[in-house]
């Protein structure tokens, strides 16, 4: 028994990590932009769950309006972002990593002054208190949803990359970009689109871990680099790649902590992490390509 | 691309020039300042003490390494270690330990109650360290970003480890409360301008083992992995190797640095190690010129003295000043202000990839670098 519970748990905190890198895979993976305001993006998510808290009043319904909105406020954050800054960089990977951590700074910053630095709660829904009850374990409701909004986006996003001519056109962006150029795709308008979609997916994470807890400035922080680890361990340009990253850190974090305490769990979850990229360096899943290494 | 020679040997004189002036005006600063700005300074000189590292592993080797809070993190808990010890005297248990954890020193201290083991392992632990790390990252190639994520990592996982094991570390609060550095008494002013004279030689001791790498043909070979890692190794070399000596380097130069922090300072804490303050170190590198000797010193001494200035005055204004900083220095100025005031020669370098060279600064050549997976 105390295995499944385990397991739950693994599979738990795999679709929270499953959330916060599904949007860093698409701007990671498809644009080679390290984007370290992402998590920014997810801590402005979780503030909009709160104002529509304010606004609507009703838990439930609040909650529902939230993940839209939560969406769209990301991804506008993301657009305005790739507006300003980073298209100047796309030549400049590394160096667009620290910009985006001085904006991730200052996002911060700005929460801490609109917001207050201490943390805020936002309430679950009525339907989402208590727990599911499975052959004696209790499954908490709110996991669960978050494990099926994790399902959710992972299904709409890979549909969306398959059988949208949007998808058709990113995907071509990720192949082989100058040749996706020549055949009359404007890869410029491709980058803003996936940097929304991308944004906007932490966006909707942001607005789900209000459902594990309060949430503060630096919620981003905490989520960042776990989220650059699966991506990582994952390999660039593949949804695939990162939903198996996701579940198996997530299990392999949630078992270790079972059997050590938190802390050293996150150091082994490293250790294993660099030890994985000895035998594929490229990541999980990777397009092949005949570039050098 | 053609690397601007200047960049590699920068004016012989001027170099000296320079040196000198940066001797005179360290040796001259005990006279004018006051004890409580002289300790200031000196912990300016420790934290430039990491910059000078992380200008030649990013400057010159392009590794953008987010994790040097740990290698600092080593460097300080080491010395903050022996400190407690020799603090306790022989056989003596820490203040700490006596309050959280079960009052008996762990083994794995033991060995640095000798004042020579405790600097031995100063020097020797980040390199064992950052060498298994470099050596595992690089001989497969993982690079660019992918190296930064993870030397990122690795900083976050330190800060964790190190807040988890509160019995042995002194958790969040970290090791404080000194008394006395080697046998000198950390209360008397005349210990302490001791000190800052040690991390002022200590940093042009850096300086000078910075110069001689980069004029060797170690420091050739760096640059030219940063800029075509596979022509090197086309050309017989291997960039992994290059790439963890320097690696190794900064890692040891941040670990003195972090050593000799905790006497000046009189803590070392969980929140001078993690992501955060990780990162904290690039910005002063990046606005100093990244890519040249005396550039990370002079940025980092500024940012260092600004931080201070504004947080005394507007506690939350800091933060936009430093996130003003990484946007408008990295984004629009990448040769940092060297390339302004002209101490780096404006050559004109062939772009790195063939778009007509937007973006590409003279000086840093750093737009080959990346993953192009």
């Amino acid at each position: 028994m105390d295995i499944i519970a385990q397991l739950f748990a693994g599979l738990s905190l795999g679709s929270v990590l499953l959330l916060a890198a599904l949007g860093l895979s698409l701007t990671f993976g498809q644009m080679g932009v390290i984007n370290m305001a992402h998590g920014e993006f997810m801590m402005a998510g979780a503030y909009t769950a709160f104002v529509v808290q304010g606004v609507v009043g009703d838990a439930g319904v609040s909650l529902l309006l939230a993940l839209p909105l939560g969406f769209v406020v990301g991804g506008l954050l993301g657009l305005l972002l790739e507006a300003t800054l980073i298209h100047r960089m796309y030549r400049r990977p590394l160096d667009t990593l620290l910009v985006t951590w001085g904006v991730a700074l200052v996002l911060q910053q700005v929460a801490r002054d609109v917001f207050g630095a201490p943390n805020v709660d936002v309430r679950a829904p009525a339907w989402l208190s208590g727990a599911v009850e499975i052959g004696g374990l209790a499954l908490p409701r709110t996991r669960l949803f978050i494990l099926a909004l994790a399902a959710v986006c992972v299904v709409a996003l890979a549909l969306a990359l398959r059988a949208t001519p949007l998808g058709r056109r990113i995907r071509a962006v990720v192949q082989n970009r100058d040749l996706a150029e020549a055949s009359g795709i404007s890869s410029r308008a491709t980058d803003r689109v996936t940097f929304f979609i991308g944004s906007g997916l932490a966006g909707i994470a942001g607005v789900a871990l209000t459902l594990l807890g309060s949430i503060g400035p630096t919620l981003g922080t905490n989520y960042i680099v776990d989220a650059f680890l699966v991506v990582v361990a994952g390999g660039i340009g593949q949804i695939k790649g990162t939903v198996i990253a996701a579940t198996a850190l997530g299990l392999m974090q949630a078992f270790l902590e079972y059997s050590t305490t938190a802390s050293v769990a996150k150091v082994l979850v490293f250790v294993a992490i660099v030890a994985f990229l000895q035998l594929r360096p490229q990541g999980l899943v990777s397009v092949r390509t005949r570039s050098l290494a | 691309m053609t690397v601007p020679t200047a960049l590699l040997r920068p004016g012989r004189t001027r170099t000296l020039a320079a040196f000198g002036l940066a001797t005179v005006l360290l040796l001259l600063a005990p006279a004018v300042l006051s004890p409580f700005r002289l300790d200031l300074l000196a912990k300016f000189l420790c934290l430039a003490m990491v910059a000078v590292g992380i200008g030649l592993a990013w400057g010159r080797g392009g590794l953008l390494t987010l994790g040097q809070g740990v290698y600092f993190g080593l460097g300080g808990y080491l010395m903050a270690m022996h400190l407690k010890l020799a603090d306790a005297g022989p056989g003596g248990v820490p203040d700490f330990m006596l309050l959280y954890g079960t009052g008996q020193v762990p083994g794995w201290w033991e060995p640095l109650r000798s004042p020579v083991a405790a600097i031995g392992l100063i020097l020797l632990v980040p390199a064992v360290v950052a060498g298994l790390l470099g050596w595992a990252v690089f001989t497969r190639r993982v690079r660019g970003a992918y190296f930064a994520i993870l030397s990122q990592a690795l900083a976050a996982a330190f800060a964790i480890l190190l807040i988890g094991q509160q019995q042995t570390t002194g958790g969040t609060n970290g090791l404080n409360g000194f008394r006395a550095f080697f046998g000198y008494d950390l209360a008397d002013p005349a210990n302490k301008q001791m000190l800052y004279l040690i991390a002022a030689a200590v940093l042009l001791v850096m300086i000078a083992v910075v110069r001689g790498l980069t004029a060797s043909r170690f420091g050739e070979l760096l640059v030219a992995v940063r800029d075509q890692e596979d022509r090197v190794r086309f050309l017989g070399y291997d960039p992994a190797l290059v790439k963890v000596v320097a690696y190794v380097v900064a890692a040891v130069m941040a670990a003195v640095g972090g050593a000799l922090f905790v006497p000046v300072v009189g803590i070392i804490s969980p929140a001078d190690v993690g992501v955060v303050p990780s990162i904290g170190f690039l910005i002063g590198v990046a606005i100093g010129g990244r890519a040249t000797l005396l550039g990370p010193v002079l940025g980092s001494i500024a940012v260092s003295w600004a931080q201070t200035s504004i947080s005394e005055q507007f506690p939350s204004g800091w933060i936009y000043f430093q996130g003003a900083l990484f946007i408008l220095v990295v984004a629009f100025l990448p040769g940092g202000l060297a390339s302004v005031t002209g101490l780096l020669p404006r050559r004109r370098s062939a772009p790195a990839h063939d778009d007509g060279g937007t973006g590409t600064e003279p000086g840093t050549g750093l737009a080959a670098e990346g993953n192009r997976a």
